[in-house]
């Protein structure tokens, strides 16, 4: 296997981005990306798109050949695949590409992840979440994404694991970094009582606990290690990308307190990388419910069992704090969840850590970063760590 | 809208909580299962019909406030993981109680109920849901 390299990054604002449609966006963070490494676009020879529900959000399927059509490519007639995992589509679609080149099939590939998911009316987006849950036995049974989370947190709480407090501690830190992120959906800090006192969406959870519905898109661009000078100054290499899953529905698990798909994949990307948790520095976490985002910090071995909670409330995950950085981008709270963007989006914010152009928000010396995007509550599970060059 | 045989034909477990039992090991599944993932190939074919026990606790549980149209009427109400006494944890909505009353470890029973339908002139689906214990 090649060593695989990073030589391009791009994200586009994310929000409602109501003039913009989904092969505007798409196209937009692969032109940034492309832009990001220098090329002309002509030395692209593979892509793939991580997108979860496009079929649903603008009846649009066949992304792969809408993208590489709108991107030029369609001329050129080069392979273009559309990754689907849930909320983990992006990451997924990272590791594609990785493993495309690493295995020596292509040389330059451009991975992108892009959602548009304003087209569609808050109830069918919900309804379009949800089915990333067993659809026959926990949404049909009246089990939402953010009351599955709910009993997460619920028992979270009940097993003296954190606070609602220190749960919610979480949506401040990704606000915090979003006011720091000009691409971020949401760019202002919020207090802990906001979050305690926002309406309620499942109980404990309220609004501010979960991530917005959201547009946007994010890319990168691929090459063999040997070959990243060719292109740029400031390579980024992918030193683990490593994918796990689980059962689809929460209740078949033997605990609900922990991602099983978190905890192995973290684990095959520290021996593939040959480091562990406190080589990184900087870490984005998928937090679309706050209590996901504490629960990750925990399965990654960022931080011991019922030990992140505290960290997250006394500031310790701030991008300036000396210890690991979380969700430096917003997190998927501040920054967005555009569902198909997002893995990839957390690629984009690892890499512009890990080579030092993060700008406002960069934290100090970091060489290892890592990037844990999931789908569904934790059946699908991706980790990449990448290393500053 | 989903096709009426794509509710029908999961009657037995929606109804009568039918799920599967390896033979090989005797684990218990639910919903059902056409192999046993402990055991594999062994169990392929063999897969025994099992019927879950309605009654159990609750394991965990979130009061919806934020709700899917299906369940508009209801709101807010409440959606758990109940533990049946044969040690099988399954989602089901917490009905007939006030949901301020409801309590980890509180003992429920399976009772069967409207889940949702399709439109005012459409078919009906049933399945269950849990209650207090009398």
């Amino acid at each position: 296997m090649r060593d695989v390299a990073i030589i391009g990054a791009g994200v586009t604002r994310f929000g409602e981005l109501w003039d913009k449609s989904f092969r505007d966006i798409g196209v937009k963070a692969g032109m940034l990306a492309i832009g990001d490494a220098g090329l002309s676009g002509s030395e692209v020879d593979a892509l793939f798109i991580g997108n979860m529900s496009a079929g649903r959000f603008i009846n649009q399927q066949n992304i792969g050949a809408m993208i590489a059509d709108y991107a030029g490519f369609a001329l050129k007639h080069i392979p273009s695949t559309r990754i689907e995992a849930g909320a983990a589509s992006g990451g997924i679609a990272f590791r594609q590409g990785v493993m495309a080149v690493a295995s020596g099939m292509h040389d330059v590939v451009v991975v992108g992840g892009a959602e548009k998911m304003t087209d569609v009316d808050d109830a069918s987006s919900n309804s379009i979440l949800d089915s990333t849950a067993d659809q026959q036995w926990e949404a049909s049974m009246g089990a939402t994404m953010a009351s599955l989370f709910a009993m997460i947190a619920r028992r979270y709480i009940h097993e003296g694991l954190a606070t609602r407090e220190e749960i919610a501690s979480v949506s401040v830190n990704g606000h915090a970094h979003g006011a720091l992120n000009p691409n971020a959906q949401f760019r202002k800090a919020i207090k802990l009582e906001s979050v305690l006192r926002s309406g309620m969406v499942a109980d404990p959870l309220g609004l501010f606990d979960c991530a917005p519905i959201s547009d946007g898109a994010a890319a990168v661009i691929l090459c063999p290690m040997d070959k990243a000078k060719e292109y740029t100054d400031n390579p980024v290499r992918v030193a683990a990308s490593t994918q796990a899953s689980d059962t689809l529905a929460l209740f078949q698990r033997d605990s609900i307190t922990s991602f099983a798909s978190t905890r192995m994949a973290a684990d095959r990307a520290f021996k593939t990388a040959k480091l562990s948790p406190s080589d990184i520095s900087v870490a984005e976490v998928h937090d679309c419910y706050t209590i996901e985002g504490l629960m990750a910090a925990e399965d990654l071995g960022l931080y011991e069992r019922g030990r992140a909670g505290k960290a997250f409330l006394e500031g310790q995950t701030l991008f300036d704090a000396g210890k690991v950085a979380i969700n430096t981008s917003g997190g998927l709270k501040a920054r967005g969840h555009p569902i198909g963007a997002t893995g990839v989006a957390q690629i984009v914010e690892i890499a512009e850590q890990v080579r030092g152009t993060a700008d406002k928000r960069q934290v100090k010396g970091a060489r290892y970063g890592m990037a844990l995007n999931l789908g569904g509550t934790g059946s699908a599970a991706t980790v990449s760590i990448l290393e500053g060059i | 809208m989903s096709s009426t045989a794509r509710e029908w034909r999961e009657i037995p477990g929606r109804y009568n909580l039918k799920g599967s039992k390896c033979p090989e090991c005797g684990k218990v599944f639910f919903p059902k299962r056409s192999m046993c993932p402990l055991c594999r190939r062994a169990s392929i074919g063999k897969m025994i019909e099992y019927k879950v026990e309605r009654k159990g606790t609750v394991y965990t549980y979130s009061v919806v406030y934020d709700v899917p149209e299906a369940n508009k009427r209801m709101k807010p109400y409440v959606v758990g993981m109940i533990r049946t006494d044969d040690d099988i944890l399954l989602t089901a909505q917490i009905v007939d109680v006030d949901p301020e009353n409801v309590e980890i470890g509180m003992r429920v029973q399976a009772v069967l109920r409207k889940i949702d339908d399709d439109g005012p002139s459409g078919v009906i689906h049933y399945g269950f849901k849990f209650a207090p214990c009398e």
